[in-house]
């Protein structure tokens, strides 16, 4: 019982990444009905710049802060650059475009910084806190962190005028731009969201992973679980969905064996596709012919 | 342009075509002769992949559904050959027909979830598939069998003694032979009824439906052939390298089946070769100037072509050739085209 809640705490943390990056999943299929698979590699690539700001003595936080800002800007780029000109383009050439991006942030961040596994920082002590004995500080230093980004998101979302343009712009891009919302703009605004919640992910994952170009495959998996599972048009329940499967790939590595934790985010996907594809908080979409 | 009397999804084959064919067909049967064994190899895995790309196309350029997962197909093609082969079970040539019917029933298998999986779900189930497999392979469970992260050594197989070619030779033949029967296939299959249903639900699902077409008969369908043709490239593949192991079979051996399929040229039969030359040789000279370089080639030549050449190398041959055909013989050209145009004007 001790290991079970032991193994369900610490699945907790490493549920609060699968969750950012099932957000900034969601925040983008809400904006343009896409999946973007490059999104793990961009987290990927934001945390090599965190990691060569701290190498060029950058304190962490300063890193952290210049990185995700960075990682905002570049979000916005590759929309106006690389996405936008295909963005009428059949699901297949968008989905392509995505693979190549994944490609090239892969292949670069292994020429510039080599396939090496480099060790990453955690900004929180050796010792647990507050004498807990299950979870390390880093566990619950990274749950914290990735909760504020949440609420901050929600706030964003749902009182900001900006965030109501771009939920508006999501939702009905036609009238949107009638009461004069810029809707191409929200679209890179979602864009650079995304990629800031993914770098934020990225760096909190980094210490327990280890940085290298290939870390965030398995993550970007569990994301795309948790993001189905919970919904993939409801930022909550794409949330809750990557808390569900950090504690589950915990919860059976413990019981059935670590060596199957990735096809349990397979059978995740494809059970969730074939028995409830809105998932659970999403809404059921019914196409009129 | 030049109208069939019935629509078909790959062009009709005129002597022509039939003489460049032969031409080709020589050439290929000679070139093992007049180079070196490495290079004999290179081809044959060339061959391997066309007959893979030409599986994926016919999914995925024909019929519209994404995989990008069929790594996962090869990888059970492959050990399906090399389990038999390591167990004294089968002789190598046997092997390839089973590891395509065990390819085409776990496809069709997968392809029945797969029909309520429109676009985007589709590829995103099939990359899990891609990036789970070399976990599911390097299981104990299944150790005794596959050999877990080890992988199987195979032997490589002898020509028959009546045959005087070195064993890189003979197995080129081998493979060259199964590529012009499977080539064969597609371009049977993909040119009547069939071909012209699995485009429609490409490009209008619901008039297709309403046409009388099965959607969801087809489409599970074109996912287990396009498995069964992806499974007997991958044993012929495990027999040309020799070996198999989980690592070789990562989610990058399914991205490259996408990029060759992309730059080759979508919904063609001729661009899966065009594609399979392209992944064997490109990273060859890209390796020389950095590990990360064969991919960077590849993920900018994805981006690029999506811009640039949509259809790939097949496209951009077919529009040379029909620009030089046109100013050979522009009186046909204009035949052809100017009835309809006269129709609407009246």
């Amino acid at each position: 019982m001790d290991l079970l809640l032991h193994q369900a705490l610490s699945g907790l943390a490493t549920g609060g990444i699968y969750a950012s990056v099932a957000l900034a999943l969601v925040m983008i299929y809400q904006a343009t009905h896409l999946v973007n698979f490059a999104q793990g590699e961009m987290a990927m690539f934001s945390t090599y710049l965190a990691w060569s700001l701290m190498q060029a003595g950058v304190p962490y936080w300063g890193a952290f802060a210049i990185t995700v800002v960075a990682a905002f800007v570049g979000g916005v780029l590759i929309e106006r650059v690389v996405v936008q000109p295909v963005e009428n383009s059949p699901i297949l050439s968008l989905v392509i475009v995505f693979i190549g991006l994944l490609v090239i942030f892969n292949s670069v961040a292994g020429w510039i910084f080599t396939y090496t596994i480099k060790p990453f920082p955690s900004p929180f002590p050796e010792q647990p806190l507050f004498g807990n004995r299950y979870l390390s500080s880093h566990d619950m230093g990274s749950t914290a962190v990735t909760l504020v980004v949440l609420s901050l998101v929600f706030v964003f979302f749902r009182f900001t005028p900006l965030g109501l343009a771009m939920r508006a712009a999501a939702q009905n891009p036609v009238s949107s731009r009638l009461v004069g919302v810029r809707v191409g703009w929200m679209l890179a605004l979602g864009w650079g969201l995304a990629s800031a919640i993914g770098a934020v992910a990225g760096i909190m994952v980094a210490p327990v992973v280890f940085l290298e170009p290939n870390m965030m495959g398995g993550i970007l998996l569990y994301a795309f679980a948790g993001a189905l599972l919970g919904g993939i048009d409801s930022p909550g329940g794409a949330v809750l969905g990557g808390f569900i499967v950090g504690v589950l790939e915990n919860v059976i590595g413990v019981y059935v064996g670590s060596e199957l934790k990735l096809t349990m985010a397979l059978v995740i996907i494809v059970g969730v596709l074939v028995v409830r594809p809105a998932g659970l908080f999403g809404k059921v979409h019914v196409a009129r012919v | 342009m030049k109208t069939p009397p019935l629509l078909s999804a790959v062009p009709a084959l005129t002597s022509r075509h039939i003489a460049a064919l032969a031409v080709l067909l020589a050439l290929a049967c000679a070139l093992p002769f007049l180079i070196g064994n490495y290079r004999v190899f290179q081809l044959t895995l060339a061959l391997v992949y066309a007959i893979a790309l030409l599986g994926l196309n016919m999914l995925t350029g024909y019929n519209g559904q994404i995989s990008l997962g069929h790594g996962a197909f090869y990888a059970i093609g492959a050990y399906t050959a090399a389990i038999l082969m390591d167990h004294n079970v089968l002789p190598y040539w046997a092997t390839i027909p089973v590891a395509g019917i065990v390819c085409l029933v776990i496809g069709f298998l997968f392809g029945l979830p797969a029909l309520r999986l429109e676009g985007l779900y589709l590829a995103l189930a099939t990359f899990a598939l891609g990036v789970a497999m070399p976990q599911i392979l390097k299981h104990n469970s299944i150790e005794p069998w596959t050999g877990g992260s080890q992988g199987i050594v195979i032997t490589k197989p002898d020509p028959p003694a009546w045959l005087p070619v070195s064993q890189d030779q003979w197995l080129y033949m081998f493979t060259l032979a199964w590529t012009v029967l499977l080539f064969f296939a597609a371009w049977n299959l993909l040119r009547g009824r069939i071909g012209r249903a699995l485009v429609a639900i490409r490009d209008q699902p619901v008039a297709a439906q309403a046409m009388g077409v099965n959607t969801a008969l087809y489409k599970s369908l074109a996912f287990g052939v396009s498995a069964l043709y992806t499974g007997i490239a991958g044993a012929l593949g495990a027999i040309a390298v020799q070996f198999v192991a989980p690592d070789s079979f990562s989610f990058f051996l399914s991205i490259t089946f996408v990029v060759g399929v992309v730059v080759g040229g979508l919904a063609s039969i001729s661009g899966a070769l065009y594609g399979a030359l392209f992944i064997v040789f490109i990273p060859n000279i890209a390796d020389q100037i950095s590990k990360a370089a064969p991919w960077a080639i590849y993920g900018v030549f994805l981006i690029g072509l999506m811009y640039l050449m949509p259809s790939g190398v097949a496209g951009a041959i077919r529009i040379a050739r029909r620009r030089w055909f046109d100013r050979e013989r522009p009186s046909a050209a204009q035949r052809a085209a100017s009835p309809p145009a006269r129709d609407v004007q009246v």
